[in-house]
């Protein structure tokens, strides 16, 4: 019986469709993440998922439990931790925890073996008021709370969102600390990195599901050779490459112009920014050696091409074009 | 990029009391230049950028911006500067043309240049059928461009940008990163902040914050080649880590 | 000067743009209009009176009749005997008795100088100092008419005014249990809507919801400081009242407090519907204000009674809770009147309670609602 299960769920808020058609499943225990930007849907299937909504369509279960029919058993099994964190700010640390233990009738030291490793970071600060929190101090303690009555699966909804990266990295670091306890565990990100740190996760974009997989299998199914060009100005690199990808006469390519829109590239070519290099993909027929000439002529001599791994977000980008076209 | 420096910035200390928000900052940033500014909320960024903007006033230190003594005359650097940020950029009860015309007014644009302008921005960016639409109306990623277009319709010398791509999908972060260069490239500097530590390696230079002080300026490429990371974001984590007192 | 107007311009906008600067800008000044314009009258019409005559000459007879014809009296009862007049006046029929004592005529145009003793309800200060004030220029005009019949000494009729409940006509005794209406309205609507909103809109009302506490524990846990502050503050009202004012409570104490308690059951009913149909405490205030507020304290015959008001106010007043809760203190507190007097007034608050009750309990969403985003 998979840990959640969602059957074709479709929600809308009056014209607007928040979700389309969504189909995933996630075992037990597992650590699943929900990649994808703001206004993507992560929130809204989130919210089905903790019983808190009713879909438009579709149905979901959760623990083999019907999120719709069977809500009152299911919310005593689950531990959700909504976006924004949703403490009380003018509660102290050890006030939000033992209220959060009270109501679902537990102590906080019954289960504090479970939320020990996180919350003794916060402990030196259990009498300071929740508002008066780093957003870091803050994850911490909003994942104690979900914890702490030893829920079998774990919602948590963009939970590193707003939070500087050193935090970031801890929370997963806690996050895959848990796993050992049995814990199912759905996460909602836009940062396309954390997905490495799940071990399975889902792709979606404007209510869509662009691919589920493992991360690396994502990774791999990255339809073609990806390249990365470097050059020290980074921008006319850009619009360079663009030119020569796009021109029939790659010897001779036109000066880029300002481009706002995104300029059509033939299919099966792409050039996009990425850090310090911009990732390509080649047309049939052209080589490495071919693009670093061509660059040369325009003008960019000294450039660079290694061949590169694809990652989530070139994945991501991929897909995202493909459901766009 | 060129060598004329818009920014001087010399010793900057601000106070809030006893609380040292920044701490003998120390920068200079050329006309066209992208710059990047991380650090972790709480390091003294915002500050920063408030005494930059002219919307606070240093406690001591040198600050000049478009050759403007941001000490003295706060006013005046408000004419010579754009801003965005990432909490609020247009008014949502408003259309798309009338959030331009009303920046465009309150820049001191004339009637005739912001009508000509607006046509043609609405043009650059494919938003003609969008001209009248509320911008509550309007997908997250297009206002986030156009907001950033409004910041620099007035041809400011510097622009300001406040964490712009937060939450936005990566097709439109590239497309407004571009935005972004093309800006640069026209000659108005931008002075830029965010989370994405692969969005510091899209910048021209970039600096560290950490606890009211500046523990790091340079180029992308040499920050990496200097702490030996891989990646920006390593270099982050590694630099700021440590000292981390507040977990 | 461009920019100032570009400015400007945008918060025309703005303005015409949000439902609520609309209703200020415009609802509020003409509802005011209204209401000042045709609530607030100075003039009386039809008050009720009773006369007891206690003369039976014609001398009576013919004043009798000149406030019978008089369009500001409608008299209601014929009183034959003292005994009626405190229950006539607690049952709030009657705004005035007045007395003609035996031989009132004989005296008038024998000695030219006789009195008549009005009796006026001082529970309402402003509607006694009217009527009584009518009565007399009715009184005097009577005289004056006499005046010009006989030829001797002018005949003067003495009237003594006395206030009933109130006997210095002290306004406090109008404002104490208006005081109390609209405090208790507002604490117990306004900020149970604003605690509710306000987990809402920190987003942990999401957690709670999941939780096992069920909705009913929510909400009565939320509201139930609340009673128990608002009771505490009625309490510290009546005593403050009665130390600095000298305000008695006359009737049941027990009985005003149960009374009390009702209302604010009432009100906390209210504000928990209108927290289920706002998402911002900001909206909830508002509503709050306009709906509770303003015309608690226009049109709930607190400061100016309903009995002069045009028909249809007087329809409006009917569902608004502190109507009924205005007349109900004034009974109790001031004419010491029971539950035998005032058990019409305390049903209708009992169903208004139900009925909140029932509405809010269907409202308040065990999930979060479709316009939630």
């Amino acid at each position: 019986m998979p840990a959640v299960a969602a059957y074709n769920i479709t929600h809308r808020y009056g014209s607007v469709t928040a979700l389309d058609d969504v189909s995933v499943t996630v075992n037990d225990g597992e650590l699943f993440g929900f990649i994808g930007p703001d206004g993507a849907g992560k929130t809204t299937l989130f919210r089905i998922a903790a019983t808190l909504m009713i879909p438009s369509e579709g149905r979901m279960t959760i623990l083999g439990l019907d999120t719709v029919k069977d809500y009152r058993e299911l919310r005593n099994h689950i531990g959700y931790m909504p976006g924004k964190f949703s403490l009380y700010n003018d509660l102290t640390v050890e006030e939000n925890l033992n209220f959060y233990a009270t109501i679902f009738g537990t102590t906080v030291k019954e289960n504090y073996r479970l939320i020990e490793p996180i919350y003794k970071q916060i402990e030196p600060f259990k009498k300071r008021f929740a508002g008066r929190l780093s957003g870091g101090m803050k994850q911490k303690l909003a994942l104690s709370c979900a914890l702490i009555h030893k829920p079998r699966i774990l919602i948590l909804d963009e939970p590193t969102t707003g939070v500087d990266a050193v935090s970031r990295t801890e929370f997963w670091e806690m996050l895959a600390g848990l796993k050992s306890e049995g814990i199912t565990i759905i996460v909602s990100t836009p940062y396309m990195d954390e997905a490495l740190r799940c071990n399975r996760i889902a792709l979606i974009q404007s209510g869509k599901i662009l691919g589920i997989d493992t991360p690396q299998k994502i990774r791999d199914s990255y339809s073609q050779k990806l390249y990365a060009v470097r050059h020290a100005e980074k921008y006319k690199l850009l619009l360079a490459l663009r030119s020569v990808l796009s021109s029939p006469d790659r010897e001779n390519p036109a000066p880029g112009s300002m481009l706002h829109a995104p300029r059509p590239l033939p299919l099966a070519t792409s050039a996009e920014p990425f850090g310090d290099s911009v990732h390509i993909t080649l047309p049939p027929g052209t080589a490495p050696g071919d693009i670093i000439s061509a660059l040369s002529a325009a003008g960019l001599p000294g450039a660079t091409i290694t061949e590169t791994t694809p990652g989530v977000e070139d994945v991501f980008l991929e897909l995202m074009k493909r459901e766009m076209s | 990029m060129t060598d004329q420096k818009v920014i001087e910035v010399e010793k900057l200390v601000k106070k809030f009391g006893s609380f040292v928000a920044n701490d003998n900052l120390t920068f200079d940033v050329c006309k066209g230049e992208i710059f990047g500014f991380l650090g972790a909320n709480g390091a003294g960024k915002t500050t920063a950028i408030r005494i930059l903007c002219g919307l606070s006033r240093p406690t001591s230190g040198k600050v000049l911006v478009a050759g403007i003594d941001a000490a003295r005359n706060p006013e005046e650097i408000k004419k010579r500067i754009g801003y965005m940020s990432q909490r609020f950029s247009l008014y949502e009860d408003l259309t798309v043309t009338e959030n331009i015309e009303l920046y465009g007014g309150i820049y001191g644009m004339r009637m005739k240049e912001i009508s000509t302008r607006t046509a043609d921005l609405l043009n650059r960016l494919d938003f003609q059928q969008y001209g009248n639409t509320l911008i509550r109306s309007l997908p997250l990623g297009l206002r986030q461009k156009l907001a950033f277009a409004v910041a620099v319709f007035h041809d400011p010398d510097i622009v300001f940008l406040d964490e712009p791509t937060s939450g936005v999908d990566p097709i439109t972060r590239r497309q407004f990163w571009e935005m972004i260069w093309e800006t640069a490239a026209r000659g108005i500097t931008v002075f830029v902040t965010t989370h994405y530590m692969d969005e510091a390696e899209y910048c021209d230079r970039v600096t560290i914050m950490n606890e009211g002080k500046i523990v790091a300026l340079d180029t992308p490429a040499a920050l990496r080649a200097n702490y030996g990371t891989d990646s920006i974001e390593e270099l982050f984590v590694k630099i700021t880590r440590p000292k981390t007192a507040a977990v | 000067m461009k920019r100032f107007m570009a400015f400007v311009r945008k918060e025309f906008l703005h303005i015409f743009r949000d439902y609520r600067t609309l209703i200020i800008l415009f609802g509020l000044p003409a509802m005011q209009i209204l209401i000042f314009g045709y609530a607030v009258r100075t003039d009386l019409t039809n008050a009720g009176i009773a006369v007891l005559d206690n003369a039976h000459d014609e001398v009576s007879a013919e004043i009798i009749g000149k406030l019978e014809a008089s369009e500001f009296f409608e008299i209601k009862f014929h009183l034959t005997s003292y005994d009626g007049i405190d229950e006539a006046f607690k049952q709030g029929k009657i705004k005035e008795v007045v007395i003609f004592p035996e031989n009132f005529g004989a005296r008038l145009t024998r000695e030219g100088n006789a009195t008549v003793s009005i009796i006026a309800d001082g529970s309402e200060p402003n509607t006694a100092s009217l009527v009584t004030g009518y009565t007399t220029a009715i009184l005097n005009d009577y005289s004056s008419t006499l005046t010009r019949q006989l030829t001797s000494a002018i005949p003067v009729i003495n009237p003594e005014v006395k206030m009933y409940f109130n006997p210095n006509l002290e306004s406090h005794f109008m404002f104490v249990p208006g005081v109390i209406t609209l405090i208790l309205i507002l604490v117990s609507a306004l900020m149970t809507s604003v605690t509710i909103v306000r987990e809402k809109e920190f987003g942990t009302m999401e957690v709670l919801l999941v939780s096992p506490l069920k909705p009913w524990q929510i909400i009565i846990g939320k509201v139930a400081p609340y009673f128990f502050l608002s009771l505490v503050n009625v309490i510290v009202i009546l005593l403050m009242a009665w130390f600095v004012f000298g305000l008695p409570v006359r009737g049941s104490v027990a009985l005003l407090i149960a009374e009390c308690m009702l209302y604010i059951l009432l009100g906390l009913a209210i504000g928990i519907l209108v927290s289920s149909s706002v998402d911002k405490m900001e909206n909830a205030i508002f509503i709050s204000f306009l709906t509770l507020m303003l015309p608690s304290l226009l049109l709930s015959g607190f400061i100016f009674p309903i009995e002069n008001m045009p028909k249809i106010y007087d329809y409006v007043s009917m569902i608004l809770p502190p109507r009924w809760f205005v007349e109900i203190i004034r009974t109790v507190m001031i004419k010491g009147g029971g539950l035998a007097v005032i058990w019409k007034e305390t049903l209708i608050l009992v169903v208004m309670t139900l009925f909140f009750m029932a509405l809010s309990a269907r409202k308040f969403k065990v999930r979060l609602g479709e316009g939630t985003k």
